[in-house]
């Protein structure tokens, strides 16, 4: 890279010969390490409520406590551990990547600060029954007025680490240290750019329940309560996608040396996610803010298959980029030579792959079933939605998240991996966990059984129920979930053993261990190589699995309308 | 032509260019599927389907609502069960209150006639989940939910609230009776 900057405090990485600002190191090391942190504790809750829910165990006999700590979940999950984690991307995308130092460095320390004090806030008002309205906290239900100020004292910390990362991209640019950005970055970029439209309706949803509580409004309109909240809710979710699949990607190239077969395409559909999500919440706001706009949604349709279709043209081009770059090494046999020549022992590959496969076939299609006007209706609130978002968000988003730092920590502590056979297994059986614990809750959630519920067996209110979830189908399907519970769980202690272990107890390593990583993702190769371009199709065999993927899906949607069809009620 | 690059490198040369083969045959698949499911959820379904969700949705004070449910039990009431009214429904409006932690009132239905249901909430939001066929709406204070609903087979349906609406929430139930 450039000559040696003078005037701050940097070392070169001895593996990727990057120049690393010591002060981005720092914070990047201190935000991953409060992510794994929350993800121990929201993992230790994930278990007890998990066995709870199958009725057999029902493990949390005092109910108040069951939603504390669902809604300490929830929290701790997707808010603490995905964001903290997101911010030490962001730092790392718009600095390290860049080889330049952080234009603002006391910003990166201002948001960390804000967001720790907010998450602990939000955690402690929770866990001490001040705030037992789940995460979504929907008004008139009442939390604490502390509850909604640490809510907001975190989403602007969370404001403050994006806007810092946009400083750093924008000055790399205006002082000439970047033209295009990397794939990777220019992902971020695009999660940086949604993250900023749903924190700002986030702050927007919560700021008049915190006046309210504080007593300077005396009422919150629900309805409109829901939609900004949504706002958030679901945007923050196309910015976990953004940054997943710009892990994919990334790790495609570390692991398989792929380059995106066509570069101006995978961005085309990164871009489609910033045009057509914000349009979405946008329109719901400026249209109507009452109920009705947002049940019919006539409009949800097209903006959504909009964005669905940058993620299936992500679907095909990451593993086909992969299958090229495999048979340009030779590795040409039959439709699938290729795939049995990838890594599959190295823990980033295998955590990338899984969480691909995880996240398009049992989230991707399940959202875009649920998220269909008519057929929501047989899921809404159901536990088939946690069921679709423990597939996208866990099994996808965090997987990919747990690929990256077998790489990333590792040299940015300059340690070796500690436990690396551990490592090997854990994104198989975190996997396995996830696939079990989808189809039992999602099966659970097709019988009817209900989201967030203490106990289905009413058993003070025998003459109402009449056992209306005694069946022994959803007897074994809630026993599929708290099995695959388990197995994710153990997994999931696995990964923070060795995240952690590698932190603090690695053995010291300037050229650390981290697998096999291709050359020719970190140097730059000779940009008047020709791309050849073979007269069949390039990468056959991920065209035979994208095919096949569609077929399921095409399957699935088909069945979905028809179960729709067998209620046995006209619904006009 | 054109250049690959690794995606954690800024790109070189001209990395805008033409589709190939491939990428253009998929990008064919995804419009025609992406095309096709909007023509069934808006087309489609609307003509052939009896489930639809074009439900209205009012304003109401919800103390308003409150009371015409209280008159509308006061006029059709048949018993009780567990304290809370079952009303003998005729055909058109129902009320149905949802409230921490029941749903008021208990309703007995006829197969085959056709009920315009009005559902809202004294407190907080609740779910209207009818069960074992599964179908579920929001229910949220201060707006009511309408929506017209016809059984077509007789049986016991539990309605479960599947919102989280407080620390009862699991003893949330209501019930709709439907005879031939
Ligand atoms: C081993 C891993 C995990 C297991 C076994 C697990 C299990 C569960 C269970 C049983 C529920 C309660 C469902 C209900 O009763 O409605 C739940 C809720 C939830 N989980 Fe997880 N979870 C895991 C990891 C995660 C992760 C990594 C995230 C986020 C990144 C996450 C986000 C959520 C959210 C947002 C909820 C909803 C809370 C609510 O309804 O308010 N979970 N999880
Ligand atoms: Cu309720
Ligand atoms: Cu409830």
């Amino acid at each position: 890279m450039s000559a040696n900057p003078i005037g701050w405090d940097w070392r070169t990485c001895k593996v990727t010969g990057l120049t690393v600002d010591r002060s981005a190191e720092r914070l990047i090391v201190f935000n991953a390490v409060t992510a794994v942190l929350y993800l121990a504790f929201g993992g230790t809750l994930a278990l007890l409520i998990a066995l709870t829910r199958w009725p057999k165990m029902h493990l949390i006999s005092n109910a108040e406590w069951f939603y504390r700590l669902v809604g300490a979940h929830g929290a701790a999950m997707l808010i603490f551990w995905i964001l903290f984690f997101e911010v030490a991307g962001l730092l790392f995308g718009g600095s390290i990547l860049l080889s330049r130092r952080l234009t603002a460095p006391k910003m990166g320390w201002l948001a960390y600060v804000m967001m720790l004090v907010g998450s602990l806030g939000v955690t402690y008002t929770m866990l001490s029954g001040q705030a037992t309205v789940m995460f979504t906290a929907y008004p008139p239900l009442k939390a604490s007025a502390l509850f909604y100020g640490m809510m907001l004292l975190y989403a602007v910390g969370a404001l403050v680490a994006v806007l810092h990362f946009l400083v750093n991209i924008v000055t790399a640019r205006l002082q000439g240290q970047v033209r295009t950005l990397p794939l990777f970055t220019f992902a971020l970029l695009v999660a940086a750019i949604l993250a900023l439209f749903t924190l700002v309706s986030g702050t927007l949803a919560i700021l008049p329940a915190f006046l309210w509580r504080l007593g300077v409004i005396d009422h919150v309109d629900p309805a409109a309560y829901r939609l900004l909240f949504w706002g958030f809710g679901h945007g923050a979710q196309q910015v976990n996608l953004a940054a997943m699949i710009g892990i994919w990607y990334a790790l495609a190239s570390l692991t398989m040396g792929a380059k995106p077969i066509n570069e101006g395409l995978s961005r085309f559909a990164f871009v489609l996610y910033v045009l057509f999500i914000q349009l979405g919440s946008m329109h719901h706001i400026l249209v109507d803010p009452g109920l009705s706009s947002w049940a019919r949604g006539l409009n949800a349709s097209y903006f959504m298959y909009a964005a669905v279709m940058g993620s299936m043209i992500h679907a095909f081009t990451i593993p086909a980029s992969m299958e090229v770059a495999a048979r340009e090494r030779g590795h040409t046999k039959g439709l699938f030579g290729w795939l049995k020549s990838a890594p599959w022992g190295q823990p980033a590959f295998a955590a990338m792959i899984i969480s691909f496969v995880m996240f398009g076939v049992l989230g991707g299609i399940s959202g875009v079933i649920m998220g269909g006007i008519q057929l929501n209706m047989i899921a809404h609130n159901t536990l088939i939605v946690p069921a679709h978002f423990h597939m996208t968000v866990v099994a996808g988003t965090t997987l990919a998240f747990m690929g990256m730092t077998y790489i990333l920590v590792p040299l940015m502590v300059r340690r070796d991996l500690f436990l690396p056979g551990w490592a090997r297994l854990q994104p198989y059986l975190y996997g396995l966990g996830m696939l079990l614990f989808g189809i039992g809750m999602g099966l659970a959630g097709h019988y009817g059984v209900p989201r967030r519920h203490w106990d289905i067996t009413f058993p003070s209110m025998t003459q109402l129920s009449g056992g209306v979830y005694d069946g022994a189908n959803i007897h074994w399907s809630l026993a599929l979930m708290a099995l695959g519970a388990t197995i994710a769980v153990t997994a999931g202690a696995m990964y923070i053993v060795v995240a952690a272990g590698t932190v603090f107890i690695g053995r010291k390593n300037d050229v650390p261990n981290i697998g096999h990583v291709e050359a020719s993702a970190v140097t730059p190769t000779d940009p008047n190589a020709p791309v050849h371009h073979p007269k069949g199709f390039e990468a056959p065999g991920t065209m035979m699995l994208a095919t096949g993927f569609l077929v399921l899906f095409i399957l699935l949607y088909g069945w979905s309308w028809f179960e729709l069809s067998k209620v046995s009620w006209i619904i006009k | 032509m054109t250049t690959r690059t690794s995606t954690l490198l800024a790109p070189q040369g001209r990395w805008w260019g033409p589709l190939g083969k491939d990428e253009r045959l998929w990008f064919a698949l995804v419009v025609a599927w992406a095309l096709a499911m909007y023509v069934m959820m808006q087309f489609v379904w609307p003509a052939v389907g009896e489930e639809q969700i074009v439900f209205d949705s009012y304003k109401v004070d919800p103390k308003v609502f409150q009371q015409l449910t209280d008159d509308y039990i006061a006029a059709h009431q048949t018993g009780t069960l567990l304290n809370i009214p079952i009303v003998d429904a005729p055909p058109g409006d129902v009320y149905l209150l949802g409230e921490r932690f029941r749903f008021r009132p208990l309703l007995n239905l006829k197969q085959g006639q056709t009920y315009r249901f009005l559902i809202s909430s004294v407190d907080v939001q609740h779910g209207f989940s009818v069960q074992p066929d599964n179908f579920n709406l929001q229910v949220v204070p201060g707006y009511v939910t309408a929506v017209t609903l016809t059984p077509k087979e007789a049986g016991t349906y539990q309605i479960v609230c599947n919102e989280y609406c407080g620390p009862g929430h699991h003893l949330m139930l209501g019930r709709i009776e439907v005879t031939p």
